[in-house]
């Protein structure tokens, strides 16, 4: 599986999301997606690419788009 | 209107007395404008109290404060239905009324940064893996949340690798953690939980079974009240001494806040003193007549904070008692005003996460 799959089927796991809908995704945008949800989603991203993120990226990481710039940074490419 | 994101970039402790006066003031004038204009009860009160909000605040000590038990009896929102996020509860216990908080996305994302930014000034911004000291089931409700959840929620950011140390009927699960603690040896740890819970639920346990564990990487955060162990004789040096007996554990924080202010914490310091950052406040003020007490003299706590938007709670008269020990000049370094914690009011009801945990089976 490629780096981008990965990902992607992070959140369609998680949220139980159709890939379709992804690409506009955001924090608080569905009821699956909140806090308690959030903390599911990152320790599965943290889980998968064997890395651990910063507090800041944390709360930073708050649309899909937006989560795969965050693991660039981790030298993580998607 | 209020520009939280660069306010919350500000250092938490980086004001002294005069700058942080100023800034609260500043922007506590304009919360209390924001509910008078989107909270009806909220606008009742002022107006019943002949208060004007333009020309009546000098000060942000000068806003008057509502009772937090109000929570209770009203339903109080500066917000439409449909722009509820969550419902905080208070953790009250059967028979009592709790109270509700109702958050929007706003102000519900505004609580998580002030907490990591309070916090991280203690434990560094690098995460740790974490021991919560709990129970797995106290998540479950994800739109619901009592204040017990929402803690644990909140303090999960700094923490990795999340492990439960008790089960869902309260045992401690000393095979998770011995696990947990293998996996992570010799690294910093993290733990987290209420501080009855603690006692209760984990230093009785391992102290029963006679298991000391080791735990001389940790930092241990708690909080939630002392009525219980107070109840129990046990004053907060004994218990960071009895923990220390069990677990070896150096590091041990106590925090001080509430569901009605979520986010703002008061973080206890190395020197043993609870802390006010820049984000909130506290006064202390005189049963008798409401004045403010002097640094030294005990009263009445009041807590002031700036988060609270989507509902009227950023100036509350909690029911504890306290005494301000001193403001900009604690030996940690920390700027603001430092307090100790006497408790709860005589005939106040009884509240606080671990305070209202009742006995189990």
């Amino acid at each position: 599986m490629t780096n981008l799959e990965k990902y992607t089927q992070i959140f369609t796991t998680v949220f139980e999301i159709e890939e379709s809908k992804l690409k506009d995704l955001e924090y608080q945008g569905i009821k699956a997606w909140d806090s308690v949800g959030h903390m599911s989603l990152i320790s599965e991203i943290e889980d998968c690419f064997d890395i651990m993120l910063d507090t800041d990226d944390i709360i930073e990481l708050s649309t899909f788009e937006k989560g795969k710039e965050i693991l660039k940074k981790y030298d993580i490419e998607i | 209107m209020i520009d939280y994101e660069k306010i919350l970039n500000i250092p938490p402790y980086a004001y002294d007395k005069k700058e942080k006066e100023a800034f609260l003031t500043e922007i506590l004038k304009d919360l209390t404008k924001h509910h008078y204009q989107n909270c009806s009860q909220y606008k009742g009160i002022l107006d019943a109290l002949n208060f004007n909000s333009e020309a009546g605040i000098r000060s942000y000590q000068d806003i008057p404060f509502l009772p937090v038990s109000l929570f209770k009896k009203l339903e109080l929102k500066s917000i439409k239905d449909e722009e509820i996020f969550k419902t905080m509860t208070s953790s009250g216990t059967t028979g009592q009324a709790v109270s509700k908080i109702y958050l929007d996305k706003e102000t519900a994302s505004h609580q998580q940064k002030t907490l990591v930014k309070i916090v991280s000034n203690f434990t560094g911004s690098s995460r740790m893996p974490m021991l919560i000291i709990d129970c797995p089931s106290v998540v479950k409700n994800r739109a619901m949340f009592s204040a017990r959840g929402a803690g644990i929620l909140g303090f999960s950011i700094f923490g990795a690798n999340k492990t439960y140390a008790l089960d869902d009927d309260m045992n401690l699960n000393l095979d998770a953690i011995e696990t947990f603690l293998e996996k992570h040896q010799g690294k910093p740890i993290l733990l987290f939980g209420f501080t009855f819970m603690i006692w209760q639920h984990f230093y009785k346990e391992l102290k029963k079974q006679n298991k000391k564990i080791d735990l001389s990487q940790g930092i241990l955060i708690h909080g939630g009240g002392w009525k219980k162990l107070q109840n129990e004789s046990v004053n907060p040096q004994a218990f960071k001494d009895a923990l220390r007996d069990v677990s070896f554990i150096k590091k041990i924080y106590d925090y001080y806040g509430m569901v009605e202010q979520t986010g703002c914490v008061y973080m206890e310091c190395e020197e043993g003193h609870l802390h006010a950052s820049i984000f909130s406040d506290i006064l202390t003020r005189r049963s008798i007549d409401f004045t403010p007490c002097d640094i030294g003299e005990t009263g009445i706590i009041e807590v002031v904070s700036i988060l609270p938007k989507s509902y009227p709670g950023h100036v509350l008269l909690t029911e504890d008692e306290g005494v301000i020990l001193g403001e900009d000049d604690c030996p940690c370094g920390r700027s603001g005003k430092y307090f100790k914690i006497h408790g709860r009011l005589k005939n106040a009801e009884i509240r606080g996460c671990s305070d209202t945990y009742g006995p189990q089976k």
